[in-house]
Protein backbone atom coordinates (compact mmCIF):
# COMPACT_ATOMS: atom_id res chain seq x y z
CA UNK A 1 0.00 0.00 0.00
CA UNK A 2 1.45 3.39 -0.59
CA UNK A 3 1.46 6.22 1.91
CA UNK A 4 1.83 9.73 0.22
CA UNK A 5 3.19 12.51 2.08
CA UNK A 6 0.83 15.05 3.32
CA UNK A 7 2.00 18.35 3.79
CA UNK A 8 -0.07 20.62 1.65
CA UNK A 9 2.37 21.43 -1.17
CA UNK A 10 -0.37 21.44 -4.05
CA UNK A 11 -3.09 19.45 -5.34
CA UNK A 12 -3.24 15.72 -4.90
CA UNK A 13 -6.62 14.74 -7.00
CA UNK A 14 -4.96 13.84 -9.91
CA UNK A 15 -2.42 11.71 -7.90
CA UNK A 16 -4.61 9.52 -6.31
CA UNK A 17 -6.83 9.82 -9.07
CA UNK A 18 -4.43 7.83 -11.24
CA UNK A 19 -3.74 5.35 -8.45
CA UNK A 20 -7.22 4.34 -8.11
CA UNK A 21 -7.17 3.86 -12.30
CA UNK A 22 -4.57 1.37 -11.63
CA UNK A 23 -5.90 -0.20 -8.80
CA UNK A 24 -3.33 0.91 -6.53
CA UNK A 25 -4.26 1.61 -2.88
CA UNK A 26 -3.25 4.65 -0.63
CA UNK A 27 -3.05 6.50 2.32
CA UNK A 28 -1.57 9.99 3.81
CA UNK A 29 0.73 10.02 6.21
CA UNK A 30 0.31 12.67 8.37
CA UNK A 31 2.74 11.82 11.36
CA UNK A 32 5.73 9.68 11.80
CA UNK A 33 3.51 6.51 13.02
CA UNK A 34 1.56 6.67 9.68
CA UNK A 35 4.93 5.31 7.84
CA UNK A 36 5.13 2.09 9.22
CA UNK A 37 0.89 1.24 7.67
CA UNK A 38 2.66 1.15 4.18
CA UNK A 39 4.98 -0.18 1.71
CA UNK A 40 6.40 2.46 -0.70
CA UNK A 41 5.93 6.39 0.20
CA UNK A 42 5.61 9.07 -2.37
CA UNK A 43 6.33 12.45 -2.21
CA UNK A 44 4.36 15.00 -4.13
CA UNK A 45 4.36 18.61 -4.73
CA UNK A 46 4.55 21.50 -6.81
CA UNK A 47 5.14 25.25 -6.88
CA UNK A 48 7.88 26.67 -5.10
CA UNK A 49 10.62 24.23 -3.68
CA UNK A 50 11.32 26.62 -1.01
CA UNK A 51 8.17 26.73 0.33
CA UNK A 52 7.62 23.09 -0.11
CA UNK A 53 10.25 22.46 1.94
CA UNK A 54 9.23 25.05 4.52
CA UNK A 55 5.86 23.05 4.97
CA UNK A 56 7.37 19.75 4.99
CA UNK A 57 9.50 20.77 7.88
CA UNK A 58 6.64 22.31 10.06
CA UNK A 59 4.98 18.33 9.09
CA UNK A 60 8.29 17.04 11.53
CA UNK A 61 8.65 14.22 9.29
CA UNK A 62 11.47 15.10 7.33
CA UNK A 63 13.77 12.86 9.72
CA UNK A 64 11.47 10.06 9.58
CA UNK A 65 12.22 10.39 5.48
CA UNK A 66 15.24 10.30 5.68
CA UNK A 67 15.91 7.33 7.49
CA UNK A 68 13.23 5.33 4.99
CA UNK A 69 14.55 1.92 4.06
CA UNK A 70 10.92 1.69 2.04
CA UNK A 71 10.59 2.81 -1.70
CA UNK A 72 10.23 6.30 -2.30
CA UNK A 73 9.41 8.26 -4.90
CA UNK A 74 9.43 11.96 -5.18
CA UNK A 75 7.51 13.46 -7.76
CA UNK A 76 8.60 17.60 -9.58
CA UNK A 77 9.28 19.65 -6.65
CA UNK A 78 8.71 16.28 -4.40
CA UNK A 79 12.21 15.22 -5.85
CA UNK A 80 13.65 18.17 -6.15
CA UNK A 81 13.40 17.99 -2.38
CA UNK A 82 15.33 14.65 -2.11
CA UNK A 83 18.41 17.04 -3.38
CA UNK A 84 20.80 19.10 -1.48
CA UNK A 85 19.80 22.49 -2.38
CA UNK A 86 17.47 24.50 -4.54
CA UNK A 87 18.51 28.02 -6.01
CA UNK A 88 14.44 28.48 -5.56
CA UNK A 89 14.65 30.13 -2.49
CA UNK A 90 18.20 29.91 -1.40
CA UNK A 91 16.75 26.57 0.00
CA UNK A 92 18.29 23.76 1.71
CA UNK A 93 16.36 20.46 0.86
CA UNK A 94 16.65 17.11 2.46
CA UNK A 95 19.85 16.73 1.55
CA UNK A 96 19.23 12.73 0.60
CA UNK A 97 20.83 12.72 -3.09
CA UNK A 98 23.69 15.32 -3.28
CA UNK A 99 22.45 17.13 -6.07
CA UNK A 100 21.83 20.98 -6.84
CA UNK A 101 18.34 22.21 -7.86
CA UNK A 102 18.86 24.89 -10.41
CA UNK A 103 16.85 27.60 -12.28
CA UNK A 104 16.85 27.13 -16.57
CA UNK A 105 18.71 29.94 -17.49
CA UNK A 106 16.97 31.84 -20.24
CA UNK A 107 19.48 32.55 -22.31
CA UNK A 108 19.98 29.10 -23.46
CA UNK A 109 16.78 29.96 -25.73
CA UNK A 110 14.53 28.27 -24.30
CA UNK A 111 11.09 29.00 -22.32
CA UNK A 112 10.45 28.70 -18.83
CA UNK A 113 8.45 27.18 -17.35
CA UNK A 114 9.50 24.35 -19.55
CA UNK A 115 5.76 23.11 -20.00
CA UNK A 116 4.97 19.96 -22.11
CA UNK A 117 5.81 16.73 -23.26
CA UNK A 118 9.65 16.09 -23.70
CA UNK A 119 10.96 12.66 -24.80
CA UNK A 120 13.67 10.94 -22.44
CA UNK A 121 16.90 9.13 -22.37
CA UNK A 122 16.06 5.68 -20.39
CA UNK A 123 18.64 4.05 -18.36
CA UNK A 124 18.16 -0.08 -17.55
CA UNK A 125 15.88 0.66 -14.32
CA UNK A 126 13.34 -0.96 -12.93
CA UNK A 127 11.02 2.13 -12.15
CA UNK A 128 11.06 2.65 -16.48
CA UNK A 129 10.23 -1.90 -16.51
CA UNK A 130 8.23 -1.86 -19.78
CA UNK A 131 8.58 1.91 -20.90
CA UNK A 132 10.46 2.38 -24.25
CA UNK A 133 13.51 4.74 -24.51
CA UNK A 134 12.57 7.96 -25.97
CA UNK A 135 9.12 8.00 -24.58
CA UNK A 136 7.72 11.47 -23.77
CA UNK A 137 6.63 12.60 -20.51
CA UNK A 138 4.47 15.45 -19.10
CA UNK A 139 7.07 17.95 -17.61
CA UNK A 140 6.30 21.57 -15.81
CA UNK A 141 8.60 23.19 -14.38
CA UNK A 142 11.25 26.38 -14.14
CA UNK A 143 13.87 24.80 -11.56
CA UNK A 144 16.22 21.70 -12.93
CA UNK A 145 18.24 19.48 -11.21
CA UNK A 146 21.54 19.23 -12.41
CA UNK A 147 23.00 16.26 -14.77
CA UNK A 148 24.92 13.60 -12.70
CA UNK A 149 25.82 10.18 -14.08
CA UNK A 150 25.61 8.93 -11.16
CA UNK A 151 22.27 9.21 -9.65
CA UNK A 152 20.71 9.70 -13.17
CA UNK A 153 18.40 7.19 -14.37
CA UNK A 154 16.98 9.16 -16.97
CA UNK A 155 17.81 12.69 -18.71
CA UNK A 156 15.68 15.17 -20.56
CA UNK A 157 17.09 17.88 -22.49
CA UNK A 158 15.87 21.10 -22.52
CA UNK A 159 18.86 23.37 -23.17
CA UNK A 160 20.80 21.41 -21.69
CA UNK A 161 20.76 18.16 -20.37
CA UNK A 162 19.29 17.41 -16.90
CA UNK A 163 18.34 14.63 -14.47
CA UNK A 164 14.81 13.50 -15.52
CA UNK A 165 14.95 10.91 -12.95
CA UNK A 166 17.35 10.11 -10.37
CA UNK A 167 17.66 7.42 -7.57
CA UNK A 168 20.18 6.84 -4.43
CA UNK A 169 19.26 3.51 -3.06
CA UNK A 170 15.63 3.25 -2.03
CA UNK A 171 15.13 6.81 -2.62
CA UNK A 172 14.06 7.62 -6.87
CA UNK A 173 12.85 11.12 -8.00
CA UNK A 174 10.74 11.83 -11.45
CA UNK A 175 10.76 15.52 -12.55
CA UNK A 176 8.26 14.94 -14.62
CA UNK A 177 4.38 14.05 -13.60
CA UNK A 178 3.86 10.13 -13.69
CA UNK A 179 0.45 11.11 -12.88
CA UNK A 180 -0.18 13.35 -16.32
CA UNK A 181 1.90 11.03 -18.87
CA UNK A 182 -0.77 9.43 -20.18
CA UNK A 183 0.15 5.48 -20.47
CA UNK A 184 3.71 5.68 -19.87
CA UNK A 185 3.44 7.38 -16.82
CA UNK A 186 0.79 4.81 -15.70
CA UNK A 187 3.05 2.34 -16.15
CA UNK A 188 5.85 3.73 -13.98
CA UNK A 189 3.42 4.28 -10.80
CA UNK A 190 2.93 0.61 -11.33
CA UNK A 191 6.62 -0.23 -11.52
CA UNK A 192 7.32 2.04 -8.15
CA UNK A 193 4.65 -0.31 -6.46
CA UNK A 194 6.38 -3.01 -7.63
CA UNK A 195 9.69 -2.24 -6.33
CA UNK A 196 10.97 -4.92 -3.42
CA UNK A 197 12.02 -3.38 -0.47
CA UNK B 1 13.27 17.72 -27.32
CA UNK B 2 10.22 19.41 -26.31
CA UNK B 3 7.20 18.68 -28.22
CA UNK B 4 4.49 21.07 -30.25
CA UNK B 5 1.13 20.28 -28.19
CA UNK B 6 -2.51 19.39 -29.99
CA UNK B 7 -4.89 21.12 -27.77
CA UNK B 8 -8.70 20.51 -28.35
CA UNK B 9 -10.81 23.09 -26.69
CA UNK B 10 -14.45 22.18 -25.44
CA UNK B 11 -16.99 24.67 -24.30
CA UNK B 12 -18.93 23.48 -21.37
CA UNK B 13 -22.55 24.52 -20.29
CA UNK B 14 -23.42 23.60 -16.94
CA UNK B 15 -20.89 20.31 -16.38
CA UNK B 16 -22.02 19.50 -19.72
CA UNK B 17 -20.04 19.85 -22.93
CA UNK B 18 -21.75 22.20 -26.29
CA UNK B 19 -21.27 22.80 -29.60
CA UNK B 20 -22.35 20.06 -31.54
CA UNK B 21 -19.60 17.35 -30.64
CA UNK B 22 -19.57 14.59 -33.41
CA UNK B 23 -18.08 12.02 -32.36
CA UNK B 24 -18.28 8.43 -34.11
CA UNK B 25 -19.11 6.10 -30.99
CA UNK B 26 -19.46 8.53 -28.56
CA UNK B 27 -22.59 7.56 -26.37
CA UNK B 28 -22.99 11.27 -25.04
CA UNK B 29 -21.53 13.59 -26.68
CA UNK B 30 -22.24 15.91 -24.09
CA UNK B 31 -20.03 13.83 -21.33
CA UNK B 32 -17.25 15.97 -20.54
CA UNK B 33 -15.69 13.00 -19.14
CA UNK B 34 -15.98 10.67 -22.34
CA UNK B 35 -15.28 13.48 -24.58
CA UNK B 36 -12.20 13.71 -22.10
CA UNK B 37 -11.53 10.17 -22.21
CA UNK B 38 -11.78 10.35 -26.23
CA UNK B 39 -9.47 12.78 -26.95
CA UNK B 40 -6.75 11.84 -24.73
CA UNK B 41 -7.01 8.30 -26.69
CA UNK B 42 -7.00 9.99 -29.51
CA UNK B 43 -3.70 11.42 -28.65
CA UNK B 44 -4.44 14.91 -27.58
CA UNK B 45 -1.26 16.59 -25.39
CA UNK B 46 -4.16 18.49 -23.29
CA UNK B 47 -7.22 19.70 -22.57
CA UNK B 48 -8.87 22.98 -22.37
CA UNK B 49 -12.24 23.52 -20.92
CA UNK B 50 -13.98 26.59 -21.26
CA UNK B 51 -17.01 27.25 -19.01
CA UNK B 52 -19.61 29.23 -20.42
CA UNK B 53 -22.57 29.00 -17.77
CA UNK B 54 -23.64 31.86 -16.57
CA UNK B 55 -25.65 30.82 -13.69
CA UNK B 56 -24.78 31.34 -9.98
CA UNK B 57 -24.96 27.79 -9.12
CA UNK B 58 -21.90 27.51 -11.90
CA UNK B 59 -19.33 26.56 -9.62
CA UNK B 60 -20.36 23.75 -7.77
CA UNK B 61 -21.54 22.20 -11.00
CA UNK B 62 -17.82 23.33 -12.56
CA UNK B 63 -16.23 21.82 -9.32
CA UNK B 64 -18.30 18.25 -9.54
CA UNK B 65 -17.24 18.20 -13.47
CA UNK B 66 -13.77 19.32 -13.06
CA UNK B 67 -13.38 16.38 -10.35
CA UNK B 68 -14.94 13.41 -12.83
CA UNK B 69 -12.35 14.16 -15.65
CA UNK B 70 -9.74 14.39 -13.19
CA UNK B 71 -10.43 10.76 -12.00
CA UNK B 72 -10.17 9.71 -15.96
CA UNK B 73 -8.29 11.49 -17.59
CA UNK B 74 -4.44 10.81 -17.51
CA UNK B 75 -3.24 14.03 -19.45
CA UNK B 76 -3.29 17.67 -17.78
CA UNK B 77 -6.42 20.17 -18.44
CA UNK B 78 -6.95 23.54 -18.36
CA UNK B 79 -10.49 25.16 -16.71
CA UNK B 80 -11.21 28.62 -18.04
CA UNK B 81 -14.24 30.63 -17.28
CA UNK B 82 -15.18 32.78 -14.86
CA UNK B 83 -12.13 32.65 -12.48
CA UNK B 84 -12.15 36.02 -10.84
CA UNK B 85 -10.30 35.48 -7.58
CA UNK B 86 -8.05 33.13 -5.68
CA UNK B 87 -10.72 31.23 -3.85
CA UNK B 88 -11.93 30.19 -7.81
CA UNK B 89 -8.66 28.93 -8.43
CA UNK B 90 -8.51 27.25 -5.43
CA UNK B 91 -11.05 25.23 -5.71
CA UNK B 92 -10.31 24.21 -9.57
CA UNK B 93 -7.17 23.36 -8.39
CA UNK B 94 -8.19 21.13 -5.80
CA UNK B 95 -11.01 19.54 -7.86
CA UNK B 96 -7.67 18.46 -10.12
CA UNK B 97 -7.48 21.46 -12.71
CA UNK B 98 -3.52 21.64 -13.75
CA UNK B 99 -3.90 25.29 -15.08
CA UNK B 100 -6.09 28.04 -14.47
CA UNK B 101 -6.97 30.03 -17.44
CA UNK B 102 -7.76 34.02 -16.97
CA UNK B 103 -9.09 36.66 -19.40
CA UNK B 104 -11.52 39.38 -18.64
CA UNK B 105 -10.70 39.25 -14.91
CA UNK B 106 -6.94 39.60 -15.31
CA UNK B 107 -7.48 42.50 -17.58
CA UNK B 108 -9.76 44.10 -14.65
CA UNK B 109 -7.48 43.24 -12.44
CA UNK B 110 -4.35 42.57 -13.41
CA UNK B 111 -2.78 42.01 -9.80
CA UNK B 112 -4.89 38.93 -10.08
CA UNK B 113 -2.21 37.04 -12.34
CA UNK B 114 0.36 38.42 -9.34
CA UNK B 115 -1.62 36.87 -6.78
CA UNK B 116 -2.49 33.94 -8.22
CA UNK B 117 1.08 33.09 -9.19
CA UNK B 118 2.27 33.57 -5.82
CA UNK B 119 -0.11 31.32 -4.89
CA UNK B 120 -0.18 28.22 -6.94
CA UNK B 121 3.02 29.14 -8.97
CA UNK B 122 3.30 30.60 -12.31
CA UNK B 123 2.61 26.94 -14.52
CA UNK B 124 -0.49 27.08 -12.99
CA UNK B 125 -1.50 30.28 -14.18
CA UNK B 126 -2.82 30.62 -18.13
CA UNK B 127 -3.68 34.37 -19.87
CA UNK B 128 -6.15 33.77 -22.42
CA UNK B 129 -5.53 37.04 -24.60
CA UNK B 130 -8.46 37.95 -27.20
CA UNK B 131 -7.27 40.63 -29.83
CA UNK B 132 -8.52 41.96 -32.91
CA UNK B 133 -7.28 44.49 -35.36
CA UNK B 134 -8.52 48.05 -34.72
CA UNK B 135 -7.19 50.60 -37.37
CA UNK B 136 -4.23 48.46 -38.05
CA UNK B 137 -3.43 47.64 -34.25
CA UNK B 138 -4.15 44.76 -32.33
CA UNK B 139 -6.12 45.91 -29.57
CA UNK B 140 -7.05 43.30 -26.38
CA UNK B 141 -10.81 42.33 -26.43
CA UNK B 142 -12.83 41.06 -23.62
CA UNK B 143 -16.19 39.49 -23.96
CA UNK B 144 -16.00 37.20 -26.41
CA UNK B 145 -14.42 39.72 -28.91
CA UNK B 146 -17.43 42.25 -28.10
CA UNK B 147 -15.87 44.93 -25.86
CA UNK B 148 -12.78 46.67 -27.02
CA UNK B 149 -10.45 48.09 -24.78
CA UNK B 150 -8.11 50.56 -25.18
CA UNK B 151 -4.95 48.42 -24.35
CA UNK B 152 -2.63 47.13 -27.01
CA UNK B 153 -2.00 43.00 -27.30
CA UNK B 154 1.71 43.24 -27.41
CA UNK B 155 1.55 45.56 -24.44
CA UNK B 156 -1.22 43.64 -22.36
CA UNK B 157 0.78 40.12 -22.84
CA UNK B 158 4.28 41.55 -22.03
CA UNK B 159 2.75 43.06 -19.19
CA UNK B 160 0.89 39.95 -18.14
CA UNK B 161 4.52 37.48 -18.29
CA UNK B 162 6.34 40.24 -16.19
CA UNK B 163 3.24 39.61 -13.60
CA UNK B 164 3.56 36.22 -13.47
CA UNK B 165 1.70 34.19 -16.22
CA UNK B 166 2.66 30.81 -16.67
CA UNK B 167 1.53 30.53 -20.50
CA UNK B 168 -0.19 32.78 -22.86
CA UNK B 169 -3.07 31.55 -24.43
CA UNK B 170 -3.77 34.50 -27.63
CA UNK B 171 -6.96 34.03 -29.36
CA UNK B 172 -7.36 36.51 -32.35
CA UNK B 173 -10.71 37.36 -33.20
CA UNK B 174 -9.75 38.13 -36.65
CA UNK B 175 -8.98 34.80 -37.64
CA UNK B 176 -11.04 33.02 -35.21
CA UNK B 177 -14.66 30.83 -36.93
CA UNK B 178 -12.87 31.81 -40.70
CA UNK B 179 -10.98 28.54 -40.78
CA UNK B 180 -8.43 30.12 -43.20
CA UNK B 181 -5.24 29.79 -40.73
CA UNK B 182 -3.96 31.07 -37.38
CA UNK B 183 -2.70 34.46 -37.31
CA UNK B 184 1.22 33.76 -37.84
CA UNK B 185 2.66 37.26 -38.14
CA UNK B 186 0.97 38.02 -34.90
CA UNK B 187 1.74 35.10 -32.91
CA UNK B 188 5.32 34.84 -34.37
CA UNK B 189 6.09 38.43 -33.50
CA UNK B 190 4.39 37.67 -29.87
CA UNK B 191 6.26 34.24 -29.64
CA UNK B 192 9.50 36.25 -30.01
CA UNK B 193 9.17 39.08 -27.89
CA UNK B 194 7.97 37.13 -24.27
CA UNK B 195 9.67 34.16 -22.56
CA UNK B 196 6.55 32.06 -21.75
CA UNK B 197 5.20 29.25 -24.07
CA UNK B 198 2.39 30.51 -26.52
CA UNK B 199 -1.06 28.82 -27.50
CA UNK B 200 -2.11 29.71 -30.79
CA UNK B 201 -5.81 29.91 -31.31
CA UNK B 202 -8.16 31.23 -33.88
CA UNK B 203 -8.81 30.02 -37.96
CA UNK B 204 -7.48 26.53 -37.71
CA UNK B 205 -9.56 24.71 -40.80
CA UNK B 206 -6.88 22.33 -41.77
CA UNK B 207 -3.79 20.26 -41.67
CA UNK B 208 -1.77 22.80 -43.23
CA UNK B 209 -2.65 25.67 -40.82
CA UNK B 210 -1.31 23.90 -38.38
CA UNK B 211 1.78 22.91 -39.96
CA UNK B 212 2.40 26.74 -41.23
CA UNK B 213 1.83 27.95 -37.45
CA UNK B 214 4.20 25.73 -36.14
CA UNK B 215 6.73 26.44 -38.53
CA UNK B 216 6.75 29.95 -39.02
CA UNK B 217 6.06 30.90 -35.65
CA UNK B 218 7.64 30.15 -31.75
CA UNK B 219 4.21 29.20 -30.85
CA UNK B 220 4.63 26.13 -28.50
CA UNK B 221 0.81 24.94 -28.52
CA UNK B 222 -1.82 24.90 -31.13
CA UNK B 223 -5.58 25.27 -29.88
CA UNK B 224 -8.53 24.30 -31.85
CA UNK B 225 -12.59 23.15 -31.20
CA UNK B 226 -14.62 22.49 -34.37
CA UNK B 227 -12.03 20.99 -36.64
CA UNK B 228 -11.83 18.63 -33.95
CA UNK B 229 -15.10 18.02 -32.16
CA UNK B 230 -16.76 17.54 -36.19
CA UNK B 231 -13.94 15.21 -37.17
CA UNK B 232 -12.73 16.79 -39.41
CA UNK B 233 -8.99 16.59 -38.46
CA UNK B 234 -8.21 13.22 -36.47
CA UNK B 235 -5.64 14.07 -34.55
CA UNK B 236 -3.36 10.91 -35.51
CA UNK B 237 -3.60 12.22 -39.16
CA UNK B 238 -2.97 15.83 -37.70
CA UNK B 239 0.07 14.23 -35.72
CA UNK B 240 1.54 12.56 -38.54
CA UNK B 241 1.52 15.10 -41.17
CA UNK B 242 2.89 17.20 -38.60
CA UNK B 243 5.90 14.87 -37.87
CA UNK B 244 6.65 15.17 -41.93
CA UNK B 245 7.77 18.35 -41.66
CA UNK B 246 9.88 17.40 -38.68
CA UNK B 247 8.37 19.40 -36.33
CA UNK B 248 8.42 17.60 -33.06
CA UNK B 249 5.07 15.80 -31.93
CA UNK B 250 3.88 12.86 -29.59
CA UNK B 251 2.93 10.33 -31.15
Amino acid sequence: MIGIVNYGAGNIFSLTSALSRLGLSYGMINTEHDFEQYSHIIIPGVGHAGAAMEKLNQTGLVDSIRQLKKPVLGICVGMQLLTEHSQEGDAQLMNIIPLETKLFDKDLGIKIPHMGWNNIEIKNNLLFEGVENQTQFYFVHSYFIEYNAIFEIATATYGLQYAAAIQKDNFYGVQFHPEKSGAAGEQLLLNFSNLKQ
Amino acid sequence: MLSKRIIPCLDVKDGRTVKGVNFVDLKDAGDPVELAWQYAQQGADELVFLDITATHERRKTMIEMVKSVARQLNIPFTIGGGITEIADAEALLNAGADKISINSAAVKNPQLIADLAKVFGVQFVVVAVDTKLVAGRNMVHLNGGRLITEIETAHWIKQAEDLGAGEILLTSMDHDGTKQGFDCKLLDSISKMINIPVIASGGAGKVEHFTEVFTTTGVDAALAASVFHFGEIPIPHLKNELKKYNIPVRL
